[in-house]
């Protein structure tokens, strides 16, 4: 061992990489982005990029488009990944973690392949996938998203106590009332974790349009055309948005889970 | 009525499945032929799909580049998160805390939005540039490296502090006592912190697009300029790209498996 290594150190000190890295790749990137979003191309300081960004139809517009494809591939995934979580979690088959990796074994196959074959498909049944522009892009993201849904839902479900739903069974309540009164609200942190999991990137990833039809309308698709003429200013201003609607809804849902939005990507 | 809720739980985890598999799996059936597209016609099967992908150049040094950085970035992630975690764990709260919240940035950011602000801090402002390899490197980092954080943290909590004390008692230095007693426990939490960064930055798409040179693809970038071009002898190799992933991932969950499986019963005959 050389000498430097076997100097004397605290275990404390170990984190100084770590620390001065996210100070200078994770911090600083953001104050950055927060520094042009209010500058202009030559430097002064203005609210032009924030104004523009609320008077531009286009923005305003991809905006709330944006938010509603966001919101109905969210409501489809958790309506078709409950059930499976729901029945999984319940089933006394001894190998359902066989059947657990075959529903998220696809979040390792890259996405762009995936969502190349969905186009296939797509393609071959409508003929013309550019007719249905929502349907299909909807379609796309819950394709991409579905078992980052499946995956929390499925923890939070199976750790749920048994003698729970027993005893309210006992004390006279029918299945309906046991779902809606002990399970339902007892899964409310799954909920909120795979619903964080699947909202925000399916506000951002223009990839799965722009993929199926070649066009792009949809928050994230914004700064790539920002980037793709090198605007960096009003590229900055839509990032510091995203940023405060991705804060807003991390803030609202850190409330009821403490565990962090990490667990579903976290579980291999 | 108990029956027909089991067929009806049947019939729907076969459904979703179906939606999963199905466009996956028929890919894989047309990448044997010679068809052009899904739903085509097929005239009859071949290897040709097979044969261009490894006999490209394009194709086989993109796919080497993608593997590559991928390795490369989870290892830089894994060295720099599993000491970023031992750190912060036996720091101060406060500091603790802080470390803790700034690593859940990258993890909760959009990627679109990470991808663009490192691009702007490193390329734009201090003008690094793309083809020094510097900023997506840096960028796919960022990307992996909080994932590390969290697969090693909860493995320190479990972990025996006095191991570590009684290295030092018995005359180990502090970096004897790290690698031959703490890292040692760690490695099974810095193993799967390590994948899970491969398989994040062979995945990730944003990113890479706003820090890459422009000579350079990864897969994800590559499949997203083909589908737009007309070249069909590329999309239909593509194909085949996706099957032979599809068939690793496959292997690998399945290796996992057994091998978790196998450690289970020896630990229980212990």
């Amino acid at each position: 061992m050389t000498k430097a290594l076997s100097l004397r150190f605290n275990r404390k000190q170990l984190c100084i990489p770590y620390a001065a890295f996210l100070i200078l790749f994770v911090i600083c990137p953001l104050l950055v982005i927060i520094y042009y979003a209010f500058t202009n191309s030559t430097g002064e300081f203005t609210f032009d990029n924030l104004i523009q960004f609320f008077t531009n139809d286009n923005t305003l517009g991809t905006l709330l488009y944006s938010i509603a494809i966001a919101a109905v591939t969210t409501l489809i995934c958790l309506v078709i990944a409950y059930p499976v979580a729901y029945i999984l979690a319940r089933s006394k088959f001894k190998k359902k973690y066989v059947l657990l990796m075959l529903f998220v074994l696809p979040m390792w196959i890259n996405f762009t392949l995936r969502i190349t074959a969905l186009k296939e498909i797509l393609t071959a049944i409508e003929t013309n996938i550019a007719m249905y522009p929502f349907l299909n892009t909807v379609i796309g993201m819950t394709y991409d998203f579905l078992p980052f849904m499946i995956l929390p839902l499925y923890t939070s479900l199976s750790k749920l106590d048994k003698s729970l739903t027993e005893a309210a069974e006992d004390l006279g309540a029918n299945s309906f009332t046991v779902f809606m009164r002990v399970i339902l609200p007892l899964s409310v942190p799954g909920i909120i974790s795979g619903v964080t999991m699947v909202l925000l990137p399916s506000m951002t990833n223009y990839v799965v349009l722009d993929m199926l039809y070649n066009s792009t309308y949809i928050m994230g698709s914004l700064i790539g055309s920002y980037f793709a003429t090198y605007d960096w200013n009003n590229g900055s201003m839509i990032s510091l948005i995203l940023l405060i609607i991705i804060f807003i809804i991390t803030l609202a849902t850190n409330r009821f889970n403490d565990s962090g939005d990490a667990a579903g990507r976290t579980i291999l | 009525m108990k029956i027909t809720k089991k067929v009806l739980s049947v019939i729907w985890l076969v459904l979703i499945l179906a939606f999963i598999y199905v466009p996956i799996l028929l890919l894989a059936v047309y990448s044997f032929t010679d068809a052009t597209m899904v739903g085509g016609a097929i005239d009859g099967f071949s290897f040709q799909n097979y044969i261009t992908l490894f006999e490209n150049e394009e194709l086989r040094g993109m796919i080497g580049g993608t593997v590559a950085l991928a390795l490369g970035s989870a290892l830089i992630a894994a060295i720099l998160g599993t000491l970023g975690a031992i750190g912060a764990f036996y720091s101060k709260k406060t500091a603790k805390h802080l470390i803790n919240y700034a690593n859940q940035i990258p993890v909760v950011n959009a990627d679109v939005v990470t991808g663009f602000s490192l691009c702007v801090l490193l390329v734009v402002l201090l003008g690094i540039g793309k083809e020094t390899f510097v900023p997506l490197v840096l960028g796919h980092v960022v990307l992996c490296t909080p994932f590390v954080y969290l697969s090693v943290i909860p493995r320190l909590k479990q972990m025996d502090n006095n191991l570590y004390e009684a290295a030092l008692d018995l005359g180990a230095t502090p970096t004897q006592a790290l690698f031959k007693v703490v890292i040692p426990q760690l490695l099974p939490s810095i193993l799967s912190g390590f994948m899970l960064a491969v398989t994040l930055s062979l995945d990730d798409y944003f990113i890479t697009t706003y820090t890459k040179p422009s000579t350079f693809d990864t897969i994800s970038t590559y499949v997203v300029n083909a589908t737009k071009g007309g070249q069909t002898d590329i999309k239909t190799a593509l194909w085949a790209l996706s099957t032979i992933i599809f068939l690793v991932v496959v292997i690998i969950v399945v290796l996992m498996n057994v091998l978790s499986g196998k450690k289970k019963t020896t630990e229980e005959r212990i």
